[in-house]
């Protein structure tokens, strides 16, 4: 067991932090929520820069344009990307973490070198078109129908919770290509390009109050059979290369995120009037502030383990079900303790204090941690069945 | 960065829990409680497997290993819910003649609040105190004590003592902060080692256990408490290694906020992986015969040595944004 970050990966931290140094006043500046346009602009102009600097698909193999950077690397990116304060992936999330490791591990060459370095280079973004509005948990009862049609898929439904559907070229689309197969075996993976004729977005307000997710309706749509990743009705497999990767590494810099807003929060509660002296006199509040401190620090050495056993064994370990679960409802308590400390102050979400507002927008984000990506309760039966052993 | 165990630290573990298991069998350990907690033949085997001599240089008859080792070896320890000062006995090796040998037990106390409860009172040879000025060796005549005939943990026996602690001097201020931080990781590991069996022990009963014609390990019900006692015991176990890693490698850090997370975060889950275990023992659960009572009771002494839950979320609070 060791701890040390090596030579080489406090040399690859001190360049890091050299470059975001010079590079983050060169970006636009942070832009309203529900400016999509300005946002894509933004985050696309980002990804640009990481590319043009070798930082872009930190994750990704070398051989696909990727920095190929050891775990450790990328925990140290992570790291330094979140405490500088510069942009997390925001609408390249699906294209960087999810639809791009599933063309490196499934896709053709041709699918791979027409779609890889736009999405490194911040060129294109993607969405998620995966879940339902009869298929959430149970995800493989989707019902969005492939017909073939010639060399063309014809496809008729309608997906929820496309993230950044307003703003992306394509969706990585599970679709029902054979409706009398058992529900796991009749789905296919497709490409589908956004600004195909019957592609319809309707964003989705959300509790708050913006639309970071779309409704997508889909009215024969035609997407060609090229466009297909995998063999047919194979989709549920291919989908479960990403589900492993979207809990494998998406909460890291998410993690490093709350350890410094847990900070903040202990500045915070140390202005905030409270009686005679402050919310940080408050014993009982500052223990709790302390007791999810060190759950925090205890999930991120967590995370490390996770991180350490899939470079020894290249997969991503039981740990990242552990981890999610975890993160998720921890995060939602720090939200309720911020908001203790905050007391009248969380009427806002405009800053009363420094921050405050923040941490009430924060609040209500976080409320969708337990639910997407597989809820809490689905990621129980997972540790119980598959790593406990339990019947079904 | 490699936060994986190595060849080394895997035999280590294996070894130590087939000694366990071979040693301390659930009966055996019950059988204790008759002997005040210790038998001394018992516990020179654990000397001689190195429990107590573990971090002593070679040239002093030690293995030369670290926290990160003696972590391990007290996981499994814990495990097998082994009485006795354990803890004690191997923060004392350096510093009293014949602890890492077996030859003295060595018990400790590291509260100031009267009524002291000195735990092993007719088991151990020699009891240390430890303060903010130093270590010290307590002179026993010079304690008022009476004896408990009812003791919470029937393998942790007690009496309530009163009078002066500081006797003769063992150690200096240096030392005394030193051993408060093993002692907290090393009950850590402790309990570490109580919340992976006790998460085991429930799994498997409630794979066996029926009711409604089915195991009740298939009812959600049931098999989501089980999830919680597994990540309960892998988030405890990250930080109880980290914080043992911590302790050998300064590079690294001060070691005081990852060691009042490990102790905190352990000392939750062997609390809530024992309670949640006599709930999925059912009635069971709640008899002496099913061993569950012991690891809740011992749980709940734990908690108490080197700093309660509550202080060390205090300590972690205070060294926020430090």
């Amino acid at each position: 067991m060791d701890l040390r970050w090596t030579d080489e990966d406090e040399r690859f931290r001190t360049e890091l932090r050299a470059w975001i140094d010079q590079a983050l006043p060169k970006l636009p500046p942070e832009t309203k929520r529900e400016d999509w346009d300005a946002r894509r602009e933004r985050d696309t102009t980002w990804q640009r820069m990481l590319y043009d600097a070798g930082y872009a698909g930190i994750n990704w193999p070398s051989e696909f344009g990727g920095r190929g950077a050891s775990l450790s690397e990328q925990l140290v990116f992570y790291e330094e990307i979140t405490k500088a304060g510069a942009p997390n992936v925001g609408v390249n999330f699906v294209g960087l973490l999810h639809a791009g490791p599933t063309l490196i591990a499934e896709a053709t060459e041709e699918q791979r070198s027409r779609h890889l370095p736009a999405i490194l280079k911040g060129e294109e973004v993607w969405c998620q078109g995966f879940s339902e509005p009869n298929a959430g948990s149970d995800l493989a009862s989707l019902r969005t129908r492939a017909v073939r049609d010639g060399d063309d898929y014809v496809i008729t439904g309608q997906k929820i919770w496309t993230s950044f559907a307003q703003v992306s070229d394509y969706c990585e689309l599970l679709v029902r290509s054979d409706p009398e197969a058992p529900k796991h075996k009749g789905i296919t993976w497709l490409i589908m390009p956004m600004d195909l004729p019957g592609v319809d977005v309707r964003p989705l307000k959300t509790v708050l109050g913006s639309s970071e997710f779309s409704e997508l309706y889909l009215d024969e749509v035609r997407v060609p059979v090229a466009n297909r990743v995998g063999p047919e009705n194979d989709g549920w497999r291919v989908a479960m290369v990403t589900f492993s990767f979207e809990r494998g590494t998406s909460l890291v810099s998410e993690m490093v995120e709350a350890r410094r807003q847990l900070d903040e929060l202990a500045e915070v509660a140390k202005v905030v009037e409270r009686g005679r002296g402050t919310a940080w006199d408050d014993t009982g509040l500052r223990r709790e502030i302390g007791h999810a401190a060190a759950e925090l620090d205890a999930l991120w050495n967590l995370v490390k383990r996770t991180v350490s056993e899939a470079a020894r064994t290249g997969v991503p370990g039981v740990g990242a079900s552990v981890v999610k679960l975890y993160y998720s409802e921890l995060i939602q308590r720090i939200g309720d303790l911020a908001m203790r400390v905050l007391d009248r102050a969380s009427l806002s979400l405009d800053d009363v204090y420094d921050h405050s507002g923040h941490f009430v927008e924060e609040r209500l984000r976080v409320l969708a941690l337990t639910i997407a990506a597989g809820s809490s309760q689905i990621q129980r039966n997972i540790i119980g069945e598959r790593i406990l052993g339990l019947p079904r | 960065m490699d936060f994986t165990l190595n060849d080394d630290q895997v035999a280590l573990q294996d070894g130590v829990r087939k000694m366990c298991e071979g040693l301390f069998p659930m009966d055996r350990v019950r059988q204790l409680a008759d002997v005040g907690g210790v038998d001394r033949a018992l516990w020179r085997e654990l000397a001689e497997a190195g429990v107590f001599s573990l971090r002593l240089p070679e040239n002093e008859g030690g293995a030369g290993l670290g926290m990160a080792e003696a972590a391990l070896v007290f996981e499994e320890l814990g495990r097998a819910l082994v009485p006795g000062p354990l803890v004690w006995t191997h923060l004392a090796a350096s510093v009293i003649l014949g602890a890492a040998d077996g030859d003295r037990v060595v018990g400790g106390l590291e509260r100031q609040e009267e009524p002291f409860l000195v735990e092993f009172p007719d088991a151990i040879d020699v009891l240390l105190a430890v303060d903010d000025d130093g270590l010290w060796e307590v002179d026993r005549s010079r304690l008022s004590a009476r004896p408990v005939s009812w003791p919470l943990d029937p393998l942790t026996p007690v009496n309530v003592a009163g009078g002066l602690l500081r006797g003769e001097r063992r150690g200096v201020p240096g030392d005394a902060m030193r051993w408060q931080l093993e002692g907290a990781v090393l009950t850590a590991a402790f309990m570490l080692g109580m919340s992976a069996v006790l998460t085991e022990r429930s799994v498997e009963y409630a794979k066996e256990r029926q009711q409604f014609d089915k195991p009740i390990g298939s009812f959600q019900a049931i098999k989501h408490l089980l999830a919680d006692m597994f990540v309960r015991t892998e988030v405890a176990r990250s930080a109880v290694y980290a914080a043992a890693v911590n302790l050998d490698e300064p590079s690294l850090g001060p070691p005081a906020r990852a060691v009042a997370g490990a102790k905190l975060m352990a000392g939750e889950a062997a609390d809530l992986n024992a309670k949640t275990a006599t709930q999925v023992h059912g009635g069971m659960g709640f008899t002496w015969e099913v061993d569950v009572h012991l690891y809740l009771k011992r749980a709940w002494v734990l908690d108490t040595q080197f700093g309660t839950g509550d202080s060390h979320a205090d300590t972690v609070a205070g060294l926020l944004g430090a």
